[in-house]
């Protein structure tokens, strides 16, 4: 119900949303659970594993329970906490856990069984028999426990990820957060205060004291309001710090669509940031600890502080009665404010026998609360003091069993929180995260002046730090109320007394665990899931360690806490993983012959990040071999055209240019004459071959190096750090230019015939001899020709600056066209180089030699390389190796297929009689049948054996010849005529 | 003899707008690459401002101005504008770059929050000030980032992946436009 006159939501406009299906009016400002509450809607969801009813418990992030889905489609977001929730004008929230509805949940039948249930029940209970792991275990397990559930539909909502930097960022914008921010601001310094919450002032919006003259929140507002108009504070409201990781970088989530209607394609739901601070302040508070007794966890029964912000910040008490039970003074609180509130108070149960407390309603000392009673939320509470029980009749009941300072943060780099008797709670260790400094609650000040005087403090100590001058501030004001409190973790009583209201762990699960000899408590942890659901045990851990120490009886201390990690809170992995959404996965590489391709109707493969034609379709083909085998027959009886743009192109120039070749390359290039291209082979230190590609030296001291797609980056990542790490002494640059030029193969006995015309110089064969190269004019256009050849045929490839790519490749072609000849993809040219054996990475595929591949020739025996040592290792020589081999087929079925293995005719196919694997394989259109290409134990030597190739996956077997790599044209008098 | 129409790497792409925030592509007529041989960066920063009238920039920054400009590239310097004067030559490696990088210019009056988004660097203007550069990423690409004034700034990315990379500054572009207009 609303309370007249109540709360800082008082003279909003009413606004109306969906509750499972049913509508719901709240007021602007509201979240869920504010409005839930206001409507005395006290059931929202139902618990993890036993499906118990449950209510909200508390006003903030770390709800455990109140969890619900907002949306519906592509667009549902389950497991968003009904605490944190904004409401607007049309907002669809739905309970979760339950079926067939929130009231009658059918599945709340494990809350009968729940005795058999306990902790270590599946550990136990579904051992055997092994095969019902997978398939019946896990989909049962799966489906009775959870949480929301996904729509399954791809997501539509935009995410967005940004980085952030400043010399101090304010965790929390309680009243220690926003003076220390206003000191550092003052102070000059760089300041991002980020909250969690919409409306910041921490505690301050959800307490009834002033400071100075003016109400907390009312301060609260002003403060922020001055900071907003400091160029130097940025305030980021809803934005929760998940994480602290190495030097200064904090994870932080903003929530920035959540709040309203979807009204912007473009803006995102959330912004994931990564915040780089100088120095940060943990202005993160405390949060309130429930008390385990009995039925601890039914609707209606939520802690004091809670019971305090929905009265005081949204005018709301969720029933028409209210007792409190606490074990400190500030319990008290809750209760003094509800009684000027005109709330009727059933009870005050202060476990302490000494307290000292008064007020307008009857007051128990010394008493606990040992049961309650309620199907669907509470009804009534028993107590028990010296006098003996009573049952009294309450909606609600509000708990306070201390505070625990958020020390989350400070645990994310494995440091441990320090115990503190004074408070009965654990305090962060100074130094735990380099550069933050906690204050306020967050540190152990439980009084809101030490909280603003701790703010000052610690932000002084920063600015100090930094080499500023702190101002000279005074803190305004306010409440100093000590803090007494006498730890009281658990009543004794029938019925079981929750801990973990968000995984359902109970106090006899914990000593369960202990007996068991789960004493660690990281064993008694993971034995029980205690504090491993999403509020990652915010409201347990502290409790549930006291209780494990008792009964192991050892101390707080001794026993420890297990570790927060990060994200203090849930983090969608649509905003951690927005970078990788949809196009952001990679980024595309496109030649300047892509628009181009795209008309021509080619379909595309991915090469690395390229993206290259696969064939070219022409009128009345229907599958890709019909192209394909066109194109091949196109380049050796015409001409084909074929973009290859995307080999890696280094250009090398400087004195020493020539040094870094013949070191690089097995084979020599400083005798390479100007004007003429060379074929060379690289190794990796090991010996194994690391790349190959064409070398043209253009003048005295410059080279440009060709890279197969592939290994371009790592070509130049290994020629950078020969340059920097093996020999800095060398004076020579290189400098990728694969971008510059867009380079076009001309392949096939017309090649020269079509470049008449196109390129000005002519192109005869002594002028242009095979493997010459030289600049050339196209125009007014300065290209590069290089004769080389990957097909085997009279080959050109022709550069142009980028720019005149899309223009040339559609001359080319055009002028192919005229000649029976057109453009070819990487379907064809995969088969023209199978035909004449050249290899790629399919074969130099990072386990192979020069010797496997038969250049070991290649290797100068008049100079260093590197690899050359390695590679000279008797295994790496070893002629029974692994080598490179033709295969054609000779039996029946005519199949070769990459992948296969290779196996003796009479030898049975398996693996230790295995003889070698198949790299490359293809139909070839020149040759009429099937040949591949690939390794054979001692190869070179079995040409004319029969082997027997088995793919175990397609299950295909072929008989096949060995035959020598070179398939077609064995002499290479077509490419040199 | 054959006529080639040349075509710039954004064409039918660019520009585009949100609000204030421009994405255009500037077409220069040359970039340059000039790494100094050993012992040459003196005389190389000579003929540089002999021949175009900058000296070399220190790590990080330009030298000259709109048309004529000397960028800091890491391990090169880039002449954005002229075409390299022949001496150049006697004191570096010299390697043509025009048609391998494109020179994106951004401009509005929210760039920052749209290079928060984009780069892992600290670009803020308070920061990263008239003159400055930086090399680093856009998202997956690599790129150099070169500031102009407090509402613009320049980006140079490979020419192959300009698309993905126009494809990420229009994002984040339109989701800095969409924060304000919610």
């Amino acid at each position: 119900m609303r309370i007249s006159g109540k709360g800082l939501v008082k003279n909003a406009t009413q606004i109306a949303f969906e509750f499972d299906g049913a509508q719901v009016h709240g007021m602007a400002g509201d979240t869920v659970a504010s409005a839930l509450l206001a409507n005395d809607i006290r059931l929202v969801g139902r618990s993890f594993k036993y499906h118990r009813p449950r209510g909200i418990l508390t006003a903030g992030s770390e709800e455990p329970n109140a969890l619900i889905t907002v949306g519906r489609g592509a667009a549902q977001d389950p497991n968003v906490r009904a605490t944190q929730q904004e409401i607007y004008d049309g907002l669809q929230t739905a309970s979760q856990n339950r079926w067939p509805s929130l009231k009658y949940d059918v599945l709340s039948v494990n809350n009968l069984v729940s005795p058999f249930l306990g902790a270590g029940f599946y550990y136990k209970t579904f051992m055997w028999p092994e095969k019902f792991w997978e398939k019946l275990y896990e989909p049962f397990i799966r489906h009775a426990a959870g949480l929301g559930a996904l729509s399954m539909q791809a997501n539509t909502d935009k995410y967005d990820r940004a980085f952030a930097y400043c010399d101090v960022l304010v965790v929390g914008a309680g009243p220690t957060g926003l003076m220390a921010a206003k000191t550092a601001a003052l102070a000059g310094l760089d300041v991002i205060l980020a909250d969690e919450d919409f409306l910041l002032g921490g505690r301050l919006n959800g307490e009834t004291y002033d400071i100075d003259d003016q109400s907390g929140s009312a301060w609260a507002a002003q403060m922020v309001h001055d900071l907003s108009q400091l160029d130097n504070v940025r305030i980021m409201a809803r934005t929760t710090v998940t994480g602290a990781y190495d030097q200064g970088v904090y994870g932080a989530l903003q929530r920035v669509g959540h709040h309203g209607p979807r009204r912007n394609p473009d803006a995102p739901l959330e912004c994931f940031w990564r915040i780089t601070a100088k120095r940060t302040i943990l202005a993160a508070g405390a949060l309130e600890r429930m008390i385990a007794f009995p039925n601890n966890d039914r609707p209606g029964i939520m802690t004091a502080s809670a019971v305090r912000t929905y009265l005081n910040r949204y005018g709301v008490v969720g029933g028409q009665t209210v007792a409190i039970f606490g074990n400190n003074d500030n319990a008290l609180r809750t209760a003094q404010d509800l009684s000027d509130a005109g709330v009727h108070i059933t009870a005050y149960i202060d476990s302490r026998h000494d307290a000292n407390v008064t007020g307008d309603f009857p007051i128990y000392r010394g008493a606990t609360v040992c049961d309650t009673a309620g199907a669907l939320g509470l009804t009534s509470i028993t107590i028990q003091h010296a006098g003996g029980t009573d049952k009294i009749a309450t909606d609600i009941l509000g708990v306070s069993g201390g505070w625990n300072p958020t020390v989350h943060l400070t645990c994310h780099m494995n440091g441990r929180p320090t115990w503190s008797d004074d408070i009965a709670s654990f305090v962060p260790t100074p130094g735990a995260i380099p550069g933050l400094t906690a204050a306020g609650s967050a540190a152990g000040h439980m009084s809101t002046q030490d909280c603003l005087q701790s703010g000052i403090d610690v932000a002084s100590a920063v600015i100090a730090d930094l080499g500023r001058t702190a101002p000279q501030l005074s803190a305004p004001r306010a409440e100093g109320a000590s803090y007494q409190i006498s730890p009281l973790w658990a009543v004794a009583g029938k019925g079981r007394a929750w801990l973990d209201f968000q995984n359902d762990v109970t106090v006899k699960d914990i000593k369960q665990a202990a007996q068991e000899n789960f004493r660690s408590v990281e064993h008694m942890k993971r034995y029980t899931t205690q504090g491993m659901a999403t509020d990652q045990g915010k409201n347990s851990n502290v409790a549930a360690l006291a209780i494990l120490a008792d009964v192991t009886g050892r101390g707080i201390p001794e026993t420890g806490t297990t570790t927060f990690r990060p994200p203090f809170a849930p983090v969608s992995i649509a905003a951690m993983g927005q970078v990788g959404q949809d196009k952001g996965f990679a980024p595309e590489r496109f030649t300047t012959s892509h628009q181009a391709s795209v008309d021509r109707g080619a379909p595309f493969i991915e090469a690395g990040l390229w993206h290259r034609p696969s064939y070219f379709p022409i009128a009345g083909e229907t599958t890709w071999r019909q192209s394909c085998d066109r194109e091949v027959q196109m380049v050796r009886n015409a001409v084909g055209i074929c973009d290859v743009s995307t080999l890696g192109k280094i250009d090398i120039q400087g004195p020493d240019a020539a040094k870094l070749l013949d070191f690089v390359y097995t084979n020599t290039f400083s005798t390479l004459k100007i004007g003429r291209t060379r074929y060379g082979l690289m190794l990796r230190e090991d010996g194994h071959v690391l790349d190959d590609g064409t070398t043209a030296r253009l003048g005295e001291t410059h080279y440009v190096m060709t890279t197969t797609t592939a290994a371009a980056g790592l070509v130049m990542r290994h020629l950078d750090f020969v340059m920097q790490a093996l020999h800095p002494e060398w004076d020579v640059h290189i400098q990728s230019v694969t971008d510059h030029w867009a380079q076009f193969a001309i392949a096939g006995p017309k090649a020269r015939e079509l470049l008449r015309g196109v390129v000005d110089q002519p192109l005869d064969n002594e002028t242009w001899p095979f493997m010459a190269c030289g600049p050339v004019t196209l125009g007014s256009v300065q290209g590069r020709l290089f004769r080389i050849s990957f097909s085997g045929e009279l080959g050109f490839e022709l550069a142009v600056p980028a720019r005149y790519g899309d223009a040339l490749f559609r001359e080319l072609c055009a002028r192919a066209e005229t000649l029976g000849g057109g453009p070819y993809g990487m379907e064809a040219l995969n088969v023209l180089r199978i035909e004449k054996g050249f290899i790629t990475h399919a074969e130099i595929n990072g386990r192979t030699t020069a010797f496997d591949i038969g250049m070991e020739k290649m290797i100068s025996p008049k100079k260093d390389c590197i690899g050359k040592t390695m590679a000279a290792r008797p295994g790496l020589t070893d002629p029974m190796r692994p080598r490179l081999v033709g295969l054609k087929p000779v039996g029946d079925v005519k199949q070769i297929l990459a992948g296969a293995h290779l196996f003796n005719p009479d030898d049975e196919a398996v693996r230790v009689n295995d003889q070698g694997y198949i790299t490359s394989a293809c139909y070839s259109p020149t040759l009429g049948h099937s040949i591949g290409l690939g390794f054979l134990k001692n190869g070179p030597d079995r040409i004319g054996d029969r082997v027997k190739m088995v793919d175990h996956l397609r299950d295909v077997e072929t008989l096949c010849e060995v035959i020598h790599p070179i398939a077609f044209d064995p002499e290479g008098g077509r490419l040199r005529g | 003899m054959v006529n080639l129409s040349p075509i710039s790497a954004t064409q039918g792409v660019l520009p585009v707008t949100y609000g204030t925030l421009e994405l255009c592509e500037i077409c220069p007529d040359h970039i340059t690459s000039l790494a100094a041989y050993r012992g040459q960066s003196d005389a190389l920063s000579a003929a540089l401002k002999s021949a175009h009238g900058m000296a070399l920039p220190a790590v990080n920054r330009v030298t000259g101005r709109d048309g004529a400009r000397a960028i800091w590239f890491g391990a090169s310097v880039v002449l954005v504008g002229p075409a390299p004067d022949a001496s150049l030559a006697q004191h570096a490696a010299v390697v043509d770059l025009s048609d391998g990088w494109c020179q994106l210019r951004l401009s509005g009056d929210r760039i920052d929050d749209v290079l928060a988004r984009l780069a892992p660097v600290d670009l803020r203007w308070a920061n990263f000030g008239r003159g400055h550069v930086a090399r680093s990423q856009l998202v997956h690409a690599n790129v150099a980032y070169h500031r102009l004034s407090e509402t613009a700034v320049d980006i140079y990315g490979f020419r192959s992946m300009v698309h993905s990379i126009v494809h990420e500054i229009t994002r984040a572009m339109a989701s800095v436009h969409a924060f304000g207009h919610q």
